[in-house]
């Protein structure tokens, strides 16, 4: 395992209109079966993603919001939220929808998975990526 | 390209996963399991079922490793392992046990 890299997945996008929040999805699952060190970020319209009681009955497209909450079967457990994009748009902590994980090195705990950052924040954690895939 | 259930047909895409996830029924699932040379008993049902539910609740397949993590749960270790599981379902678990439940082809099955 030494060549274990930091994925960072960034989504700036709406969930639907475009078909890059769901193929940013599809990616980080199909990666995940590399076990490297994955992580997603959540910024601008993309904090719109992970909003709860999505229903997409109207435009006929799957909604795909589920899938995010099995993230963490799949080993991918950190999920970075930028406040500031949150409070532009109205939003609060409260209207996103709740991704837990089970801690394997902490008896199997179930622990949320969305961590908020502010935008100075969000800086340091690309900076500390090997690796940076924007959506 | 459709299986036969009862008369009338379900469509499938080139590889045998049903293309509208409604027309799915066990008398359907019976039949995709013929056509993969699977005998359904119980344990196989178990593993269909389980993936039935899953995709229900995250309109996703579960990695190979959660399905197997639930089957040990519900049917004890000697179960829950990949040796077992490709007893099951010898050209692999995520490939044959999703085309019988019903379910598009997994993500991420490399």
């Amino acid at each position: 395992m030494s060549d274990v890299k930091k994925f960072l997945y960034v989504n700036r996008k709406a969930p639907y209109g475009t078909i890059y929040a769901l193929e940013s999805l599809e990616v980080v699952l199909i990666g995940a079966a590399f076990e490297q060190d994955v992580s997603l970020a959540f910024l601008d319209d993309g904090v719109f993603q992970l909003t709860k009681g999505q229903n997409t009955d109207g435009i006929g497209i799957k909604n795909f919001s589920p899938t995010f909450r099995a993230l963490g079967d799949f080993e991918v457990t950190k999920l970075y939220v930028e406040k500031d994009s949150l409070e532009e748009r109205g939003l609060s902590p409260d209207d996103l929808q709740e991704i837990m994980y089970e801690d394997e090195d902490d008896d199997w705990e179930e622990k949320p998975s969305i961590r908020l950052v502010s935008r100075a924040e969000m800086a340091d954690v690309m900076a500390d990526q090997d690796v940076v895939l924007s959506f | 390209m459709a299986y036969e259930v009862n008369g009338s047909t379900v469509e499938h895409d080139e590889e045998g996963y049903i293309t509208n996830l409604a027309d799915w029924t066990k008398e359907l699932a019976d039949v995709i399991a013929e056509t993969e040379e699977i005998d359904m008993n119980e344990e196989h049902w178990a593993v269909v079922n389980f993936l039935r539910e899953y995709y229900d609740e995250y309109q996703i397949a579960p990695a190979v490793r959660v399905l197997i993590k639930a089957i040990k749960k519900e049917m004890g270790p000697e179960k829950g392992n990949n040796k077992y599981m490709y007893e099951l379902f010898p050209y692999g678990p995520a490939k044959q046990a999703c085309k019988i439940a019903g379910l598009p082809k997994p993500t991420g099955c490399v």
